[in-house]
């Protein structure tokens, strides 16, 4: 019990802490830190919206995010339902195959992917990093999905069939209502994968006009110094959407995470 | 061969359904990564320097292989990646077991402790380093200031200027995020565990010690397997934490492979060599990967079933 309160104590003190300092004055930042401040501003938050405009990677981040998570629980899904319910020869080469896609390192494919979208003039723009996520998030998607469809009953879809429904049509209508749930936990995860996504982001993008959120965040420059207090609203503002969809989907996400590894 | 046969029609007719339903998939698959991975091997045996393009891309066989294997600031690369691998999943598994124990006992504010567990791990890497960078910078500082109050330090530290410390608030921030994880993993290995086997150790007398080594470690070991797999190969490609946090330095001195192999790529525009790089890193992780699934398809035959 004790080593469960110091781990929630534990989690929660560094968000604790840059919420604390992100409503601090930047000249108190380092100043005899107290743990409850009396004194708390809004400066921080006002320079990030109207003098840096991170609403920018704000925004870039959800079409890109937004895109990428579309594509991949829509042809993902398809894949992932004839992976883990028809039966057709190369599949478990094809599981293989996608799961090991999914571990590679995203270093190993920068080199050429930033040649090929230099030449498809595709630097700094959203299709220039909405394909290269797609490297590591249709595997994850469909890797969760086959997750999701193979805990389905199998029952209904060849009740659906033995009724005269073609197999697409009981896929359409029998088992994607009955999958909404897991379709939904998939799209959270491969949505916040693409949200904190770093090092793609950082390579293919050239100015803040189609940075990210973490990109932005981690460029950060003042003129003489590091400029603690936005990058810590900055901080609070690209964790805020994350956290809090993860909150309320916590109980499917842990299932979603932990079916996946566990039968792999 | 059979044709006429309705079985098999069938059947060929399921296989027709299922390669169109995949074949989307598995093309940009194929498009987005494994061509790519072909075109990284196919670029490492070339010179091609972007800053002098009158060079062209000739072939250069294993140069740039030979290049790397010489080259100091690679061989500390992959050891600060291999020091960083080993402590931070060395930590995060004890610690992890630590608390899937005590979690798989019922208690009260299970979704809490979930959701405590949870928050750090969905967060970006790089929002984590710099929470964690802003912690331990500045002599007035949270970290410098408590360590200072509980009289550990006697004058604030410099945690980025030399590299024994600039590697404490790496690993803590790598620990802080990434353990919750592990003990989610190892604790749904637990649930599997049959209540009865306990049963039946007390019984026969096994003190709590002797539960958890002959009952609860041998039955989870597949699950820290796995969770070992998933650890050590994203460790082996951290990127987004140190550049947040320590940008590499000082000096060189936390630099880990895959932030060598971007300054390469991007900073110095070597695309002959960083693609080298890249080659090695992916050949470190496909072959790490390979042990431990070894491991693990041995695990699963021949321990569980």
């Amino acid at each position: 019990m004790v080593a469960l309160i110091l781990l929630v104590v534990a989690s929660a003190f560094p968000f604790y802490w840059a919420i604390v300092s992100s409503f601090t004055p930047e000249s108190r930042l380092f100043q005899a830190p107290s743990l409850f401040p009396a004194h708390l501003v809004l400066d921080h938050y006002r320079t990030l919206f109207n003098e840096r405009n991170f609403w920018v990677p704000v925004r870039n981040s959800l079409i890109v995010a937004g895109t990428t998570t579309a594509f991949c629980v829509a042809i993902g899904g398809l894949c992932a339902y004839a992976l883990a319910r028809l039966e057709f020869r190369g599949k478990s080469l094809l599981l293989g195959v996608i799961l090991a896609v999914g571990m590679f390192p995203q270093i190993s494919v920068v080199s050429p992917l930033y040649l090929v979208l230099r030449q498809l003039r595709l630097i700094n723009t959203f299709p220039g990093l909405i394909l290269p996520y797609l490297t590591f998030a249709m595997p994850l998607t469909i890797w969760l999905l086959v997750g999701f469809f193979r805990q389905l009953p199998a029952e209904l879809e060849e009740a659906a069939m033995v009724d005269g429904a073609s197999r697409l049509r009981a896929f359409r209508e029998v088992i994607v209502p009955l999958a909404l749930p897991g379709l939904a936990t998939t799209a959270i995860l491969t949505f916040v994968y693409s949200w904190n996504e770093f090092l793609f982001a950082l390579s293919f993008t050239l100015g803040p006009e189609r940075q990210t959120v973490p990109v932005a965040i981690a460029l950060f420059r003042g003129q003489y110094q590091v400029p603690w207090g936005q990058i810590l609203a900055a901080a609070i503002v690209a964790t805020a959407p994350v956290t809090l969809l993860v909150l309320a989907f916590q109980r499917r996400i842990v299932q979603g995470l932990t079916a996946g590894a566990v039968k792999g | 061969m059979r044709g006429a046969d309705p079985i098999r029609g069938v059947e060929r007719q399921e296989a027709r359904l299922a390669w169109g339903m995949v074949l989307p998939a598995i093309g940009t698959i194929l498009l987005v990564a494994l061509f790519p991975l072909a075109w990284t091997a196919w670029e490492s045996v070339h010179l091609h320097d972007l800053r002098m393009p009158w060079l062209g891309r000739p072939f250069i066989g294993a140069a740039n292989y030979v290049e790397a294997l010489g080259d100091p600031r690679f061989w500390g690369a992959l050891g600060h990646t291999a020091f960083f691998a080993v402590t931070s999943v060395g930590l995060e598994l004890i610690l992890g077991l630590g608390l899937a124990l005590a979690m798989n006992r019922a208690f009260r504010g299970r979704g809490l402790v979930r959701a405590a567990i949870l928050v750090p791990w969905a967060i970006p890497t790089v929002v984590a380093g710099l929470l964690w960078r802003f912690m331990f910078a500045g002599e007035g500082g949270i970290v410098n200031q408590t360590l200072l109050d509980l009289g550990l330090l006697r004058e604030p530290l410099v945690w980025f200027i030399e590299a024994e410390t600039a590697w404490v608030p790496v690993i803590l921030a790598d620990v802080w995020k990434t353990t919750p994880f592990v003990a989610l993993l190892l604790l749904a290995g637990l649930q599997n565990i049959d209540a009865s086997l306990y049963e039946a150790a007390r019984i026969d007398g096994a003190s709590a010690w002797g539960q958890f080594r002959h009952v609860t470690l041998p039955l989870l070991k597949p699950a820290i397997l796995v969770a070992l797999i998933f650890r050590t190969l994203d460790a082996f490609r951290v990127f987004d934490l140190i550049y947040a946090l320590t940008g590499g330095g000082p000096g060189t001195s936390t630099e880990p492979i895959a932030l060598y192999t971007f300054n390469a790529l991007l900073q110095n525009l070597r695309f002959g060599y960083g693609s080298a790089l890249s080659v090695i890193v992916f050949a470190i992780t496909f072959s790490l990967a390979l042990i431990y699934i070894r491991l693990l398809g041995g695990e699963l035959t021949g321990g569980k079933r």
